[in-house]
Formats: C-alpha cells, sequence, structure tokens
C-alpha cells in the first residue's frame, strides 16, 4: 500500500512502487481525467502538479511522490488559476476533441501560478511539451492569456 | 469513472415519460429542399429510431448518429434541430446514438447504395441538414399541437421562441408540454423557415462538449471501466503479414497482476494478449513475452524499395482517370514543355487516445463500448466474427480523440482484436484492449506512399495547353465496404480525387493511375486523397507560373474562369492578405483545393532564412455553404491546417526490411505550440447547403507552404516532408 496526497486528499493505493503515477490515478483511483498518451513523457496528455510543478506522472514512478502534494485535473477548478483556465477554455473554444486538454489545462495552470502574466515565449517554453492532433495551439495561447488577465482581475 | 449509463432507449423513455420522435424519412426526401412535405410516423412506443428526446427536465436531448471527434458534430447537429424546434440552446444537450443502419444512415453515403452508419468524408452535417431541421420542425408542431389543447386556443396563435411556448398570457416549458405533445399525431407536413429567421444557425453557439473537455469529465474509451474488467496488452508480429508460430508466457505470468495470457487471430490482426486487472501490470507481462512469428509470408520491403518500383510503374501507361483532349499529342506539339515528380511517404493518424476498445461478451450477445465512427461496419464486422445476429451486438458510443479516420478501420482492426481476445478468454470478463502508442504507431492502417510524375505543354504564347498527372500508389477502397461504390474499372476514386476533377481549364488534360498491391494495410487518413493530388496539383501550377513568369494568383484566376466558387474563395484569401502588396521580409505561397464539396483557398506567409523559415502567417478563406457554425468552421480550418502541416513538416512513418521504424513522437514528431502560426479563416457568404468542414482545410496548407518556399528560394520542394529536402523550420 502507498499513500498519496492527492488534491489535499489522503488516499491509499494497492499498487507497486515502479508503477507510473499516471496508471494509479487511472487504474486504481479511477481518476481517469489524466489521459495516457505516449507513456514516454512526449505529449504531455498525462501532465498532473507535484508539489505545485506540472510533471508527466506516465513516466514517474508512484514510489517518487509519496509524500508530495499531487494535484490533478478533477479539483485544479477550485483553484483560482484553474478556474479561470477553464472558463478561458471555454470562451476561447479551446477543445476540439479534448483529449489532450486535461494536460494541456494542468500545464496552463502551472504556468499561470508561476508567472502571472507570461509572454508568447513563455507560453511557448510552458506548452510546447503538450501535443495537440487538433491544433488548438492558437486558442490555448488566446485563452492562456484571457486567463491571466481574469485571474489578475479576481485578486 | 464510476458509471457509464448502460440504459437502452427504450427503457430511458419509459423511466423519463417525456417525449421521443421517431422519423422514418424516405431518402429521397431526407435531402429534399426546404418546404416539401415528408411522412413521419410517430414511434408511440418511443422506438429507438429518434433523433430528439424532450425530458419533463426541459432538457432535450439530440440524438447524434454521428461520433464527435473534434470536429463538432454534437454542437452542429444540435443546432439544426434547435433551430427548427425555437429551443433556448442553453436547454440543449448531444448524445450518441446507438449502431443501427435503417435509422442512423448516413445519407450521402446512403445516395451511393451503401447503407451504413458512420462518419467520414466530412459527411455528418451535410447529410444532416434537412434530416435535422425537419425532426425539429416536427417536435415544434407537436409541442404546439399539446398547447392549443390545452389552452383551447387555435395552433397559429400560438408561438414558440428561446424553449418558451407562449400564447396571450399563456405559457409552459418544453417539459410541461412534453407527455402531452407525444400523444399528439405526428404532423404530415412540415414547413422549415426561411433562412432569414434563422436563429441560431449562422451564430456561434457554445459547444455542447467544451465544458467536460476541460475539466476532465468527458469519457472517452479509455476511461470505460467496468466491474471485472481485464486490460489487454496485445503483442503484435514484428512485420506485416507475419503470424504467430508460439508463444512463451512463463515469465509474464510471473508478473503481479497478470491473469491471462491468449494468443488470438482475426482477419485483420493476430498476436498474444496479456491481461490483468490494470494497464501496468499488463504492459509489464506483454514486455515479459517471448514468441515466434511464421514470416514467411510476411511484407519485407522498405519505403525506399516500394519508391523505386513506383517510378518504373509511373513510366508505363497506367488506367484513364481522365481525358479531356489528346494531351499526349498535344505535349509532342508544345512550345514548351516541363516536368515534375513528387514523392510521398506513410502517414500515422497519430491521434492522441491510443487505439482500444471495450467488449463485453455475454450469452449471444456482445456490447461494444467505443469511440465509435463506423458503427454499423464494426457491428456487422464483428457479429461475423463471433457467429451473432448484428442485432445482438450493441454499441455504446462514447467521445473519440480526433481519429482522423483511424476510428473507421475497413477491417475493423482493433475493434475485432477486442472482440477476438474476449472470446479466447471465453467471456470470463470484459475486456478493455488497450495500445500503447508504439503498438498504434506500428499498427499499419497508414495513409500509403504516393509516386506522382506532371507533364505540362505550353504553346508559344505561354499557355497552358496540355497537362499529364499519372500517380501510383495502393488502393484505399479495395476491399473495404466502399469498393462496389467508389472503385470503377479499377480506378479507387480516392486515389485520384482532387486530381482527375481538376478545375482548371487546360484543353488537353490526362490523369492516369497505377495501383500496386502492396503488403503494408492503408487506410483514409485526414482529406484522403486530396492529401497528395493537392500537392501535386498546385505545386507544379506553381512551376508553371514560374516558368511563364505569371502571378501564381493569376494564373489560377484565369484558369477558374467556369468555377466561380473556386474563383471567389481564391480571390478572397488572396484580398485578405494583401496578395500584390509587399511586405518586407515576407514571401507568399497561395493554393486553392475544393474536397467533399467545400473550397478552401490559403496563402502562407513566410519569413527568415532560406534554411530555416518561418511560417508567420495563413490566411484561410472556405466556401462550405451555409455557415452553420462560424465559430466551428474557424476552428476545423485551424485544426486541418495544424494537422496538416505535422505532415508536411516531418511527418513520414518509413519501412526498412518490413519493419515501421517509427514508434512515438520523438521519431514520429507532430506540430508544437511553438510552431503553429498566426491563422485568420474568412467565410465566403453564401446559400448554399452546408457541406463539411472537418478535412478541407488539410491539403491546402502544405503546397501553399511550398509555394512559399519555392518563391523564397527560387528552388520547389518535390517530396514530403520538408525535412527530408533540407528545409526545417525556425
Amino acid at each position: 500500500m502507498i499513500s498519496l496526497d492527492i488534491n489535499g486528499t489522503r488516499v491509499q493505493a494497492d499498487a507497486d512502487g515502479d508503477t507510473p503515477l499516471l496508471w494509479v490515478l487511472r487504474d486504481h483511483l479511477e481518476m481517469t481525467g489524466t489521459k495516457f498518451g505516449c507513456g514516454m513523457a512526449l505529449c504531455g496528455a498525462c501532465t498532473v502538479h507535484i508539489d505545485g510543478k506540472p510533471a508527466r506522472s506516465c513516466v514517474t514512478p508512484v514510489s517518487a511522490v509519496a509524500g508530495k502534494k499531487i494535484a490533478t485535473i478533477e479539483k485544479i477548478g477550485e483553484t483560482r488559476a484553474g478556474k479561470a483556465v477553464q472558463a478561458a477554455w471555454v470562451a476561447e473554444s479551446v477543445p476540439q476533441c479534448g483529449y489532450c486538454q486535461s494536460g494541456q489545462v494542468m500545464a496552463a495552470t502551472a504556468l499561470l501560478a508561476a508567472i502571472p502574466a507570461p509572454t508568447d515565449a513563455d507560453i511557448d517554453a510552458a506548452m510546447s511539451g503538450n501535443i495537440c492532433r487538433c491544433a488548438t495551439y492558437a486558442r490555448i495561447r488566446t485563452a492562456i492569456k484571457r486567463a491571466a488577465k481574469e485571474a489578475k482581475a479576481a485578486a | 469513472m464510476n458509471t457509464i449509463r448502460n440504459l437502452s432507449r427504450r427503457d430511458f423513455l419509459k423511466a423519463s415519460g417525456g417525449l421521443a420522435l421517431g422519423f422514418y424519412l424516405p431518402q429521397a426526401l431526407a435531402q429534399s429542399g426546404p418546404g416539401r412535405t415528408v411522412s413521419t410516423d410517430l414511434a408511440g412506443d418511443f422506438s429507438p429510431n429518434a433523433f430528439i428526446r424532450i425530458s419533463p427536465d426541459n432538457t432535450v436531448t439530440v440524438i447524434v448518429k454521428h461520433v464527435e471527434m473534434g470536429q463538432g458534430t454534437y454542437t452542429g447537429l444540435p443546432t439544426l434541430v434547435a433551430e427548427e424546434l425555437d429551443a433556448d440552446w442553453s436547454q440543449i444537450r448531444a448524445e450518441g446514438a446507438p449502431a443501427d443502419a435503417k435509422r442512423y444512415n448516413n445519407l450521402i453515403w446512403g445516395e451511393a447504395q451503401f447503407e451504413a452508419q458512420g462518419t467520414g468524408g466530412s459527411t455528418a452535417l451535410a447529410n444532416s441538414y434537412e434530416q435535422l431541421r425537419k425532426a425539429g420542425a416536427a417536435a415544434r408542431a407537436m409541442l404546439v399541437a399539446a398547447a392549443a389543447e390545452k389552452w383551447q386556443v387555435p395552433a397559429s396563435q400560438i408561438k414558440v421562441s428561446k424553449g418558451v411556448v407562449f400564447s396571450g398570457n399563456k405559457k409552459a416549458t418544453f417539459g410541461e408540454l412534453a407527455a402531452d405533445a407525444a400523444k399528439q399525431p405526428v404532423p404530415s407536413d412540415v414547413k422549415l423557415k426561411d433562412p432569414k429567421d434563422f436563429v441560431l444557425i449562422g451564430k456561434p453557439a457554445v459547444r455542447t462538449d467544451a465544458r467536460a473537455k476541460s475539466n476532465g469529465s468527458a469519457i472517452f474509451t479509455q476511461d470505460v471501466k467496468l466491474p471485472g474488467m481485464l486490460t489487454a496488452v496485445v503483442l503484435h508480429p514484428p512485420r506485416f503479414g507475419a503470424t504467430l508460430k508460439s508463444f512463451d508466457a512463463a515469465k509474464a505470468k510471473q508478473i503481479k497482476g497478470v491473469e491471462q495470457v491468449v494468443a488470438f487471430s482475426t482477419p485483420a490482426t493476430n498476436g498474444v494478449a496479456v491481461l490483468a486487472k490494470d494497464y501496468w501490470s499488463a504492459k509489464k507481462g506483454r514486455d515479459a513475452l517471448t514468441a515466434e512469428w511464421d514470416e514467411s509470408a510476411a511484407f519485407r520491403l522498405g519505403s525506399s524499395e516500394i519508391m523505386n518500383d513506383y517510378k518504373k510503374l509511373a513510366a508505363t501507361p497506367g488506367l484513364s482517370a481522365r481525358k479531356d483532349g489528346d494531351a499526349d499529342t498535344a505535349l509532342k506539339g508544345a512550345a514548351k514543355t516541363l516536368e515534375a515528380a513528387y514523392e510521398f511517404p506513410y502517414l500515422a493518424h497519430a491521434s492522441m487516445e491510443p487505439m482500444n476498445c471495450v467488449v463485453k461478451l455475454g450469452s449471444g450477445s456482445c456490447e461494444i463500448w467505443n469511440g465509435e465512427q463506423f458503427q454499423t461496419v464494426d457491428q456487422a464486422t464483428v457479429a461475423t466474427f463471433l457467429g451473432l445476429d448484428a442485432g445482438n451486438v450493441s454499441i455504446h458510443q462514447l467521445y473519440a480523440e480526433g481519429s482522423f479516420g483511424r476510428r473507421a478501420n475497413p477491417q475493423s482492426d482493433f475493434v475485432l482484436e477486442a472482440a477476438a481476445i474476449a472470446k479466447a478468454i471465453n467471456g470470463a470478463a470484459p475486456v478493455k484492449l488497450v495500445w500503447g502508442r508504439e503498438d498504434d504507431m506500428r499498427a499499419g492502417f497508414y495513409r500509403p506512399i504516393y509516386y506522382h510524375t506532371l507533364k505540362a505543354g505550353l504553346d508559344a504564347q505561354g499557355n497552358l495547353i496540355a497537362w499529364k498527372h499519372v500517380i501510383v500508389g495502393q488502393s484505399i477502397l479495395t476491399g473495404t465496404a466502399f469498393e462496389a461504390m467508389m472503385v470503377k474499372d479499377g480506378i479507387d476514386g480516392t486515389s485520384v480525387e482532387g486530381a482527375a476533377n481538376l478545375p482548371y481549364a487546360i484543353p488537353n488534360l490526362a490523369v492516369e493511375l497505377h495501383t500496386p498491391k502492396v503488403g503494408v494495410p492503408v487506410q483514409w487518413w485526414r482529406s484522403v486523397g486530396s492529401t497528395h493530388n493537392a500537392f501535386a496539383t498546385e505545386c507544379f501550377l506553381d512551376e508553371i507560373a514560374r516558368a511563364t513568369k505569371k502571378d501564381p494568383f493569376e494564373l489560377r484566376r484565369s484558369l477558374l474562369a467556369e468555377h466561380p466558387r473556386h474563383r471567389a474563395a481564391l480571390e478572397l484569401a488572396a484580398q485578405k492578405a494583401g496578395w500584390g502588396k509587399p511586405k518586407e521580409g515576407v514571401t507568399r505561397g497561395i493554393a486553392v483545393h475544393e474536397s467533399f464539396n467545400t473550397i478552401v483557398a490559403q496563402v502562407v506567409e513566410v519569413s527568415g532564412k532560406q534554411s530555416s523559415p518561418r511560417i508567420e502567417r495563413v490566411v484561410c478563406a472556405v466556401d462550405c455553404g451555409v455557415a452553420v457554425n462560424p465559430n466551428i468552421i474557424a476552428m476545423q480550418m485551424e485544426s486541418g491546417i495544424g494537422f496538416g502541416l505535422s505532415a508536411a513538416l516531418a511527418g513520414a512513418i518509413t519501412l526498412k526490411e518490413g519493419v515501421v521504424e517509427q514508434s512515438n513522437f520523438h521519431d514520429y514528431p507532430v506540430l508544437r505550440m511553438n510552431q503553429m502560426p498566426k491563422i485568420e479563416v474568412f467565410i465566403v457568404p453564401s446559400q448554399e447547403k452546408p457541406t463539411g468542414v472537418g478535412e478541407p482545410a488539410t491539403p491546402v496548407i502544405a503546397p501553399a507552404l511550398a509555394n512559399a518556399i519555392l518563391a523564397m528560394r527560387g528552388k520547389p520542394i518535390r517530396a514530403l516532408p520538408m525535412s527530408s529536402q533540407g528545409v526545417t523550420f525556425a
């Protein structure tokens, strides 16, 4: 049994230590918002926050995150930045197929937490690890800027 | 994921006490013009052939027969119903239809006598445009009739607006009237709105799936969990055409969590499946497997050998796909001739969700959970494989990742594989087949390799008098359900689409096709034949413009006199881009192409160094008839451009001795945020019937970009991806 702090709640998972966090979330804890895309940290669909920083859960052994604070798409809307990002995603019509968007939202939220008013270069640096085959990138960029403005206005 | 709603429509309707409308629209009428009368048949017993369900809680659920894979069907199709129903957009919900070829037939495929439910060819909105507006209008008439009876006022004095039925000071919601409306006769005659009275069509309604896809709650196949379900991870043969000889499961079975290891074989795939309660255990088990393969029938050629064979074929006469005048004679007599050859690689769809499928076998039945693009084809194929009647194979529709064609597999490859694995364990547990990225990328069913040669003849004044186009490549449709309707006299319509219907006025024009058989499975890939034909034709036209010192836009314009819609789209893109007005440091390229009855023109602007140019801007004009949702049209243009750019810049699946060399996104790079250009979309105003937007932007971007690069460096790009030609983008 491994004890984890996920979205502020302590949970137990019966998984081997080498199991990637992604599969503990999805298969053991039935939190399927975090997605599987590549298994090699190449696409970003599995992005979660570990101690506030974006991380690819598909290559993060669960043994490495015991005692750390894990945040996932299921509850990110309860944070100020997450709420602003999700509202901006709807307002700017970002999602198409939607499969990568949990990871995009988590990456964008982490970016705004670190850099409240990101430049285009900041957005490129933070978001280029997250692939979207529907190519919603331009709308993601616009939505991040909108969320930054709204988060600032709400602050 | 805790629960998947698993009620049959009948159960649901019994429970809900609402109004459901079912229609058998005769095919001829289903696509008839506004104002035509239709016979409708009320499903008094709430039979499942329904498009609309109005519940007492005042929600209006539109049953969508097409998959939502990003292209916006769960918004565009409900818009058609809501418009004629005069519903409020906030009360609209979308739900995937069950598999049923009779009730949920794709009417455009049906026109070609191929009755099936499925999504492809950018047909979802086009084939639903009349059908769903009539469904909405009939429902509205029944709500009005119910109100008229209840209030004892003539129906003519009742109005409906934003989901409220009212007359004088009396008013009621749809939900309040639903039960009474269900008792009304279905009108034999519905009149559709005059387009000038549209309230929702033409406006950017918010997508019905936007919120669920922003907070992780949208359910994909990957997210399905059933009680007792096992996850299957598979080992496929290393080469296409190889079969399993033997396997050793001893080490796999030692992995904690592994429950079963079984061999499977279907007409499409074969291999070994490792089943466990979770993916990671199953994957570890799969990785511990050893297997021996019979490769006596395996395909062993490499991409370069395939291409060399194609080059030899191209020099021989092919089957004629179009012959206007006499191109060979005109070429011989031409004052000047030009020649070019173009090469295209295999391409993987590589959508974000690797292929997967959930299957549960019962006694004499099979239930499938899938982001299902090819409902009745998969249903029939699975039924045949399992020895069941198709009616005993049910499909639960889920959201699908982009697919880009992959989930409509002509051989039902991954769906059948899931069924075969479930059968191999005797239905002991529901099975979720999960391919890893590597499994997905190496499973074949690619956009085929193609080789094209083009020759042009010019007269002494530089006018284009002859055009000969030879195409070499595998047939996508041969062996599929579409073969009978779309492979004629040996010509696969998709191999030559966009080339055989070249719109330019050229008196002597020949298009010939060679269709070699190669042991690599191929499949339609977003915009299908146009992916290569648009590039070859539009790039060659720019080479002609350059050789004759003509402006590429003006040359196209002059050759499109008989095609006003092409010309209008071309002119709109050129005008919005400022074509003809030089911009410091910027070079432009242009292309126009029709696919799936939609015309797209694009102007691409590049800047920077010749060795590492930067794409500054794409200006896109589209004529897709009536713009039902301009926001979704813009989204699909952006998406199609981004998808086409991935392939243009660096996309290639290559084979070496029959083994696929790529496996994941590190060696099959796709477009990322930092490479996405600024895109501006303009819609040509139109009152024509709407046509599709999911695919038609894709084929235009590569030639428009290549033409900009040609203008920049004076040297054409004649093979894709551009990275293979020494052009990498900044």
